[in-house]
């Protein structure tokens, strides 16, 4: 083999392996999502979406109230986070190097690694303990918890990728700071932003420790947000863990639920950006 | 509307680096003034200093003077966003907001500081686009964004934004650089038409530039302006042999 075979081969072999390395990461996520279709969409149908639960053999039971309580949590939990971690993304963003930028950004990473049962149980000492009982708020703050860090340095990124150019023009046209960010670069970089946000609610409505910790579950009806409640996967979680067969059947159905609305979220998102863009 | 710019001992420096040493220049109303003179001399930073956009930059330290009219830039209290109002500045690279219409583009500075509402708006961005005369380029896409324009036409863009907030000094640092030849000239058009108006100082490196549009030109080496004078008498005669040894191209 000569000089050029050996290069040409070379790089054969690093496009094989590329090519592959995709593949399987494709593959995994093609498999799960057929598990979860083949063995969920039997059960799906407007009462299993808008039912309560039933106990084990009766027939009718459904996922309402944990669909209800997730996208409470998940709503609450959003509401939080979304405003907390931008503002600290445009305080990282201009304060690049300040202590204490440096500080809250080695914060937040090291925020994104601690495992989620760790923040279960900082707010469960924080607000179940005190207030005496497990609730959607609890479960909400616990969710927000997780999706801060997330947001702040996914939206730092994005704001840092704002050409300074653009900041400059604005500048030298008189706005302020504040206006320059809120009119200029926070417009410029929401397609980002709304990335990273989609990512940090995919993650918390799959979350489950935090949330057993918190809110724990509930077989009724959310009445206010003092009480415990239910969620999709604490649900997943204790029914699978069964062995009666209607309740696994179930879990799947739920686990197929909370697919695709994590899928759902994503499209609308993806329209919002799309639909923004047209509008310039 | 014109106001004059004077600046008198000027020292810069980025951390421990001083990039301005003493400089002193003025800059009549309804003149051009053109800065010449090597890379890195600091041309930019002394354009910045008049519009204070060097506080951008961390660890920069300033000392001395500047008047723009018969007001003190460098004071602390200074009202900075009236400064920039009457203070605009033309980029290198043309800046034109990427997220905004040609339309909102030449209005987001009326906004910004109220000067017109409703109806009026729209006539201030058209007459400021005539006076860029980009009007007839772009009347039929007023919608469109404003990066979709050539690079020449963004950099008229840009001057119609900065002409739409009535200034009173414009500054411009190498607004050709990016430009082809064509898109030059008519810059170079708009600007010996805009000095009837305003103060314009303008950065460039190309000589040929400097002598077919500024009535004053300094030179500036090291961060020191080593040599000001009458463009005209500059080109033909000049005194210092830095500047000599810079025009006739042995240096830079
Ligand atoms: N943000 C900054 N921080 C530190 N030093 C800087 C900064 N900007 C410029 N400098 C330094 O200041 C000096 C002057 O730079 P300046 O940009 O004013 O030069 P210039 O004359 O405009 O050059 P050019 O013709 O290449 O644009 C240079 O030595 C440069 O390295
Ligand atoms: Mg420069």
């Amino acid at each position: 083999m000569n000089g050029k075979q050996l290069r040409l081969a070379k790089s054969y072999l690093w496009e094989v392996i590329c090519l592959l390395s995709g593949f399987a990461a494709m593959a995994v996520l093609f498999l799960i999502l057929y598990y979860i279709v083949r063995r969920g969409a039997g059960v799906i149908n407007l009462s299993f979406l808008t039912n309560l639960p039933t106990p084990v053999g009766v027939p009718g039971g459904g996922i309402g109230n944990a669909l209800v309580g997730s996208a409470i949590m998940v709503g609450i939990g959003t509401l939080l986070a979304v405003p907390q971690g931008i503002a600290a993304a445009i305080y990282l963003d201009q304060h690049r190097e300040s202590r204490l930028a440096i500080a809250t950004r080695f914060a937040a990473r090291v925020l994104t690694g601690v495992p989620s049962l760790i923040v279960g149980l900082f707010v469960f000492t924080l607000m179940v303990l005190r207030t005496g009982s497990y609730s959607a708020l609890a479960g909400g703050l616990a969710l927000a918890v997780m999706m801060v860090p997330v947001i702040t340095l996914s939206a730092e990124e994005m704001l840092r990728l704002v050409p300074s150019t653009w900041r400059e023009a604005s500048l030298a046209l008189g706005a302020t700071h504040r206006q320059t960010v809120l009119r200029l670069v926070l417009p410029a970089a929401t397609k980002g932003i709304t990335v990273g946000i989609m990512l940090a609610i995919a993650l918390a409505a799959g979350q489950t420790a935090p949330i057993l910790l918190t809110a724990l579950t509930s077989r009724f009806w959310l009445e206010n947000l003092q009480q415990p409640t239910a969620s999709l996967p604490v649900l997943i979680y204790s029914y699978a863990i069964t062995p009666f067969a209607d309740w696994q059947q179930q879990a799947w159905g739920a686990a197929l639920v909370l697919v695709v609305m994590v899928l759902l979220l994503n499209v609308a998102a993806q329209l919002f950006v799309a639909a923004r863009n047209r509008e310039v | 509307m014109a106001e004059s710019v004077t600046v008198e001992n000027l020292s810069f420096w980025f951390g421990k680096q001083q990039v301005l040493k003493d400089v002193s220049l003025s800059a009549q109303a309804r003149e051009v003034t053109a800065l010449i003179g090597p890379s890195g001399c600091g041309k930019t930073t002394l354009l910045r200093c008049i519009n204070r956009l060097y506080r951008l930059y961390s660890g920069a330290s300033i000392t001395g003077k500047i008047t723009v009219g018969t007001e003190n830039v460098l004071d602390p209290h200074i009202d900075q966003v009236e400064l920039r109002r009457r203070v605009g500045m033309i980029f290198q690279k043309p800046n034109p907001f990427p997220h905004l219409s040609i339309f909102e583009n030449v209005a987001a500075g009326i906004r910004l500081h109220g000067l017109a509402q409703g109806r009026e708006v729209a006539e201030r961005v058209e007459s400021c686009l005539k006076k860029v005369a980009l009007w007839e380029e772009v009347k039929d896409r007023l919608d469109r964004p404003g990066t979709m324009l050539s690079i020449g036409q963004q950099q008229r863009l840009c001057l119609a934004r900065t002409l739409a907030v009535e200034p009173r000094v414009f500054l411009m640092d190498e607004p050709c650089a990016s430009l082809d030849p064509v898109s030059t000239m008519r810059i170079e058009e708009l600007i010996r038409e805009l000095h009837k108006e305003y103060t314009v100082i303008i950065v460039t490196h190309n000589m040929q530039q400097a002598a077919r549009i500024s009535q004053q030109t300094a030179f500036v080496l090291n961060g020191e302006v080593v040599e000001v004078g009458r463009t005209a008498e500059m080109f033909v005669r000049t005194r210092d042999e830095r500047t000599e040894a810079y025009l006739t191209g042995k240096m830079g």
